[in-house]
């Protein structure tokens, strides 16, 4: 299962943050603070799955930007490894490289490929089907 | 996007309002609607899996929809099903291989593929589903044979995502009943993952490898070399995970090696939670295998210093007891006497402490200086060269070190106060003493003085800390018998018999003349104790051997009785047996206050003798006690002293004892894994080069090593009985208790409470033929028809359930259908999830006859909400041979409803009163057209009371079975009836609700 689904900068700001299992308010900064640490610190040769506490980190970075995800352990971390490039793949195709601008689409985008911590949407043109049409909407 | 939220965050109280929408969108022709109708389902099942389970068969529709997003939504439900009972749905094996086929073949439409491998996360969805049936399930396991294989054989496209396929594979493939061909050739794509440059792949290879060690250690063997380079990997993630499969292949031969490499990353490592972990793995390790005493307090120290005081209480505990018991080396010096092993593993625990306190300005971790204080206190009198004088003057220094805890503090002068005791006199005890007896600290002051009266008596001092006697006054004696003697001559003396303390209570408030017996002796007891704390003398004590002499002798006397059984009561309390500790308590006070009464009642009782009398009943059970008890007549000057500590020591002993049943716990868990350790495997790293002497070697050392552990475990089982054993003479004990306080109950007043069956009934065998009918007293009451619940050569059982007012009761009927009797016939119900069988489990028929009948009942109790459930138990006979039959009995709510007689009055303050309401519109049939007729249904097949009907309005009450009330209220409008559910209990009305739909429908 997938616990929570994080994105950060190299300066360790949280860009977004989803959580499928209820974290406190309060102790989300520190534990995003801690997971960030954990990622920066290591090279890139190194190995992206990282056990912190008694559930693992997979992470993979995108130039400046680290996508995190923290995962318990049933889940298959390659999965989950690649989940995250197909993630990115989605918004490359629907952004066409300019990303966080629009953080809602971000998390509608989020919200239909992951839902209560399970992977429920893989298909790239599925997932931004509702998306599209929202647009339409928004435009006429 | 509605239904999207919904799936997200949705409030359980609300499902019932939206379920019906929901369902309707399921048959939607868009099929992102039926999808995320689906994934609003699979929230709703995640939150209340109640309330969806008549739509059970939609889930089925929803799998076999045409759309495979629709049908990849469906099986996280069936994912979560699966996962919760595997059994359940085995049928439809077929079904999810036949989707994975189609998967792996390309089926699916071009834009589910990911870098050209079909829709990879639905794969590995499928393979977990897969190994979730197949585990243990060799029929099932069969269909999915060609499935896995066609999997391993197209996921060879250089990828992440293929691999990511590939380990769910080779999971799945170990998991299942295994099959040689595909563990071949899973085993060698765990090599491929092994040896690939690619680090990730590394970590997954390493990850199925620990996976996979369980179920064969000889993959280990093929892959020594990669692991040991591994375990020398830059990246500290990947080592943990070799360590990880390390510790799973750990023996006698390799536990050096392996525990010296975790101590190494142990040191490196900084996280909190990473180290707590590790520890407890070493600290298990060295348990379990430790090759020789020093090797072992080697590590045991490492571990403490490392780990500091984040190590996990059970260690040291464990480590202490160990050192106690000296077991540790019970293996390995089954050459040598037992005794000298224990001491030299004790001395050389002595010395390496020492040798650690030597270093003056080291900081030790609080939990190492406790057990180094322990130790020396209760062993350094083993090493001879060493003067006690300046283990004394080390502790001292110790003592007056800022940064030890309060806590540690109190152990150290524990050790102190055992050392004292086997020196003559000591300048540095004097010395302490004149320091702390002016500390600030409460408990320092206590322990100073306790020190300083036991010290003015050595006599007392040396019996009352005894050497060594650690393990033995482990032994407590639970049910107290050693006062037995005591309670006959209370009876003898004309002391009223023991009574339960309700029973007591009961007579206290029926006549109020009753005996002036003390139920709060305790505080009384602790009153007098705390008076010797201050160091006064107690007046009772002082009168002693004057005219009241009788009186105060008992006063004493019932002191050390209440405190002894303070450290009994505390030992019970820790392990969960509070309704005991009550009546013994009552039943000490009683005869004493009896007796005492009697005495001042113009009885002579010659003080010294009945002093005597006890000191004699008390001594062959404990020696500690006996001497706590005679301290109390002889030193007036030490009797605060000694009953404060005995007080301390009964928490010493109740710790030990804690420890102790952890441990046995521990050992449990480990047994299984010791087990398959031992069965066949060859020490790793020792073998780096292997060459033929070596494999030599390795068999004879295997073989001792599969001897060892055996015996080991037998001694393990051996230990685990004893808190089983007291745990059944507690549960009889309270059991007795219920009976008793209900008999006299049932004859003050009629109040109802529950009746367990009389189990003298049980014994009353029916002597009728083979067809097993209900003995007359049940007939009368509703029952089911008997079914067979199963059968073999020689026994039938049959079940009739029978429903009385109060419980569920189930008949068990065996028959024999051989011409010999068979004898010592048992049956046994497993522990369910759901229900609670009241009285034991299981029934012992003692003889049942050739060609007869017999029966046994058993209630039962709904223990927790659900819809239908399964108890299963087992029967076991001797005939020829041992036989087991199994069986299930599928239980449903209804077997546990009972109408619920009231006044429309008492309906509406209940109702007002209950907060947990669920509302739920259901269509009539055409045959039930009216309120009545539905209500009427309501009452025959759910066991509902109508309490009154006004108007299209009418309202029903029930109660789930001991007591749980749920009420009803319907009406009807236009061809619904909107049922609205109240009850203090969460679960109850939507399982009702269910019931309901389920009648409404078939009528």
């Amino acid at each position: 299962m997938i616990k929570f689904f994080l994105m950060v900068n190299k300066q360790g700001q949280t860009r977004l943050s989803r959580y499928y299992e209820h974290v406190e308010i309060n102790k989300r900064a520190m534990l995003e603070a801690e997971v960030i640490k954990n990622c920066l610190s290591r090279s890139k040769d190194q190995c992206s799955f990282i056990e912190y506490k008694d559930f693992k980190l997979v992470y993979r970075q995108y130039a400046a930007l680290f996508v995190v995800v923290g995962i318990n352990e049933t889940e298959n971390e390659m999965a989950v490894y690649e989940l995250i490039h197909n993630f990115v793949e989605v918004l490359d195709k629907y952004f066409s490289r300019v990303i966080m601008f629009n953080l809602d689409r971000v998390h509608i985008i989020l919200d239909e490929m992951v839902l209560n911590g399970c992977i429920v949407e893989t298909n790239r043109s599925r997932i931004l089907a509702p998306l599209f049409v929202l647009d339409k909407v928004v435009e006429s | 996007m509605a239904l999207t939220i919904v799936s997200q965050i949705f409030p359980r109280e609300m499902i019932p309002a939206v379920l019906p929408l929901i369902e309707d969108k399921l048959q939607h022709s868009k099929e992102i609607i039926r999808r995320k109708a689906v994934q609003a389902l699979y929230k709703f099942y995640l939150i209340a899996p109640n309330q969806v389970q008549h739509i059970h068969d939609k889930f089925r529709k929803a799998l076999c929809d045409r759309d495979a997003g629709v049908m990849a939504a469906s099986l996280h439900i069936y994912l979560q099903m699966i996962k919760e009972n595997s059994s359940g749905y085995k049928d439809l094996t077929g079904s999810f291989v036949t989707i994975l086929k189609q998967v792996v073949g390309g089926k699916l439409p071009i834009d589910f593929n990911y870098h050209s491998v079909p829709a990879p996360w639905l794969q590995i969805q499928l393979l977990r589903i897969l190994g979730l049936l197949g585990k243990n399930d060799p029929r099932t396991s069969e269909l999915m044979y060609d499935v896995l294989d066609e999997s391993l054989r197209r996921a060879e496209i250089n990828h992440n995502i293929t691999y990511a396929i590939l380990f769910e594979c080779v999971q799945t493939i170990y998991t299942i009943h295994p099959k040689s061909e595909l563990l071949e050739k899973a085993a060698k794509c765990i090599g491929k993952f092994v040896l690939s440059p690619k680090i990730n792949l590394k970590y997954l290879g390493l990850k199925a490898l620990t996976y996979v060690i369980q179920q064969d250690p000889n993959l280990a063997l093929q892959h020594q070399m990669t692991i040991i380079e591994c375990l020398d990997h830059p990246d500290p993630i990947i080592k943990r995970e070799t360590l990880e499969l390390l510790y799973r292949i750990t023996n006698g031969q390799n536990v050096v090696v392996i525990v010296q490499k975790m101590l190494d990353y142990l040191k490196e490592s900084k996280e909190e939670y990473a180290i707590i972990n590790l520890v407890g793995k070493i600290a298990e390790l060295a348990e379990k295998y430790a090759p020789d005493d020093e090797w072992f307090i080697q590590t045991m120290n490492a571990v403490f210093s490392v780990g500091g005081d984040v190590v996990h209480p059970d260690i040291p505990n464990n480590f202490l007891r160990l050192l106690a018991e000296g077991k540790v080396c019970i293996v390995f010096c089954l050459g040598f006497d037992d005794g000298k092993g224990d001491d030299q593993l004790r001395i050389y625990a002595v010395q390496s402490y020492l040798a650690l306190l030597e270093e003056e300005d080291a900081l030790y971790p609080q939990k190492l200086l406790q057990v180094m204080s322990w130790v020396l206190g209760e062993y350094s009198s083993l090493i001879t060269d060493v003067d006690p004088e300046v283990i004394l003057t080390k502790l001292h220094s110790l003592l007056k070190k800022t940064c030890v805890t309060s806590e540690t503090k109190a152990w150290i002068m524990a050790a102190v106060t055992k050392i004292a005791s086997r020196t003559s006199c000591s300048k540095t005890v004097d010395k302490l003493i004149q320091e702390f007896s002016n500390s600030l600290e409460t408990y320092m002051r206590q322990y100073v003085f306790e020190l300083k009266h036991l010290c003015e008596n050595k006599v007392l001092m040396k019996k009352f800390l005894p050497f060594d006697a650690s393990c033995n006054d482990m032994v407590v004696d639970a049910s107290l018998s050693f006062l037995d003697g005591f309670v006959a001559e209370g009876l003898g003396r004309g002391a009223a018999p023991y009574k339960p303390h309700h029973q007591r209570q009961e007579e206290k408030l029926s006549q109020e003349k009753a005996l002036n017996f003390e139920p709060y002796g305790l505080s009384f007891a602790s009153s007098v104790s705390s008076s010797g704390i201050t160091g006064r003398q107690s007046p009772t004590v002082l009168s002693f051997g004057s005219d009241t002499s009788g009186n105060s002798a008992e006063t004493g006397h019932k002191e050390t009785n209440t405190l002894k059984l303070e450290g009994v009561r505390k030992l019970w309390g820790k392990e969960g047996y509070l309704p005991k500790k009550e009546n013994k308590v009552g039943k000490e006070n009683e005869p004493q206050t009896v007796a005492c009464g009697s005495l001042l009642a113009g009885q002579v009782g010659d003080p010294p003798a009945l002093r005597s009398e006890q000191v004699a009943i008390l001594s062959e059970e404990d020696k500690e006690k006996q001497q706590l008890a005679s301290t109390l007549f002889i030193g007036l000057g030490s009797n605060a002293g000694v009953s404060l500590m005995g007080k301390a020591d009964t928490s010493t002993q109740k710790f030990k004892r804690k420890s102790k049943i952890n441990e046995t716990q521990n050992i449990e868990e480990a047994s299984d894994f010791q087990n398959a350790a031992a069965s066949d495997f060859g020490p790793l790293l020792d073998t780096v080069p292997i060459n033929m002497e070596d494999c030599e070697g390795n068999l004879h050392t295997r073989l001792r090593k599969a001897s060892l552990c055996s015996s080991d475990i037998v001694e393990d089982n051996l230990a685990f009985e004893t808190p089983q054993a007291l745990k059944k003479s507690g549960l009889d004990q309270r059991l007795s208790d219920s009976r008793l306080s209900q008999s006299s109950l049932f004859a003050d007043s009629n109040i109802e409470i529950f009746q367990p069956p009389p189990s003298a009934q049980c014994e009353s065998a029916s002597k009728t033929p083979l067809v097993p009918s209900l003995p007359e007293e049940l007939k009368e009451l509703t029952h089911s028809e008997v079914v067979e619940l199963c059968q073999n050569d020689a026994l039938a059982l049959y079940l009739c359930k029978v429903w009385t007012d109060d419980s569920l009761l189930l008949t068990v009927f065996v028959s024999n259908k051989t011409i010999s009797a068979l004898s010592a016939v048992n049956l046994v119900f497993e522990e369910a999830e759901h229900f609670q069988i009241l009285e034991s489990p299981s029934y012992q028929f003692p003889v049942i006859e050739a060609r007869s009948v017999e029966h046994c009942q058993k209630c039962v109790w709904m223990d927790k909400i659900c819809t239908q459930g399964v108890l299963s138990g087992s029967l076991n006979f001797q005939s020829e041979m041992e036989t087991h039959l199994e069986f299930s009995v599928t239980l449903s709510l209804l077997d546990f409803i009972r109408p619920m007689e009231m006044t429309t009055e008492d309906f509406g303050n209940l109702w007002l009163s209950l907060s947990n309401d669920v509302k739920q519109n259901i269509k009539m049939s055409s045959s039930q057209d009216s309120l009545s007729a539905a209500l009427n249904t309501l009452q025959q097949k759910l066991k509902l009371h109508i309490v009154d009907i006004i108007g299209n309005e009418g309202i029903l009450a029930c109660q789930l079975l001991p007591s749980v009330p749920c009420l009803l209220h319907c009406r009807t409008h236009s061809g619904m009836l909107a049922l609205w559910f109240r009850s203090p209990c969460s679960a109850l009305p939507d399982g009702l609700l269910y019931q309901c739909q389920k009648v409404m429908e078939e009528s």
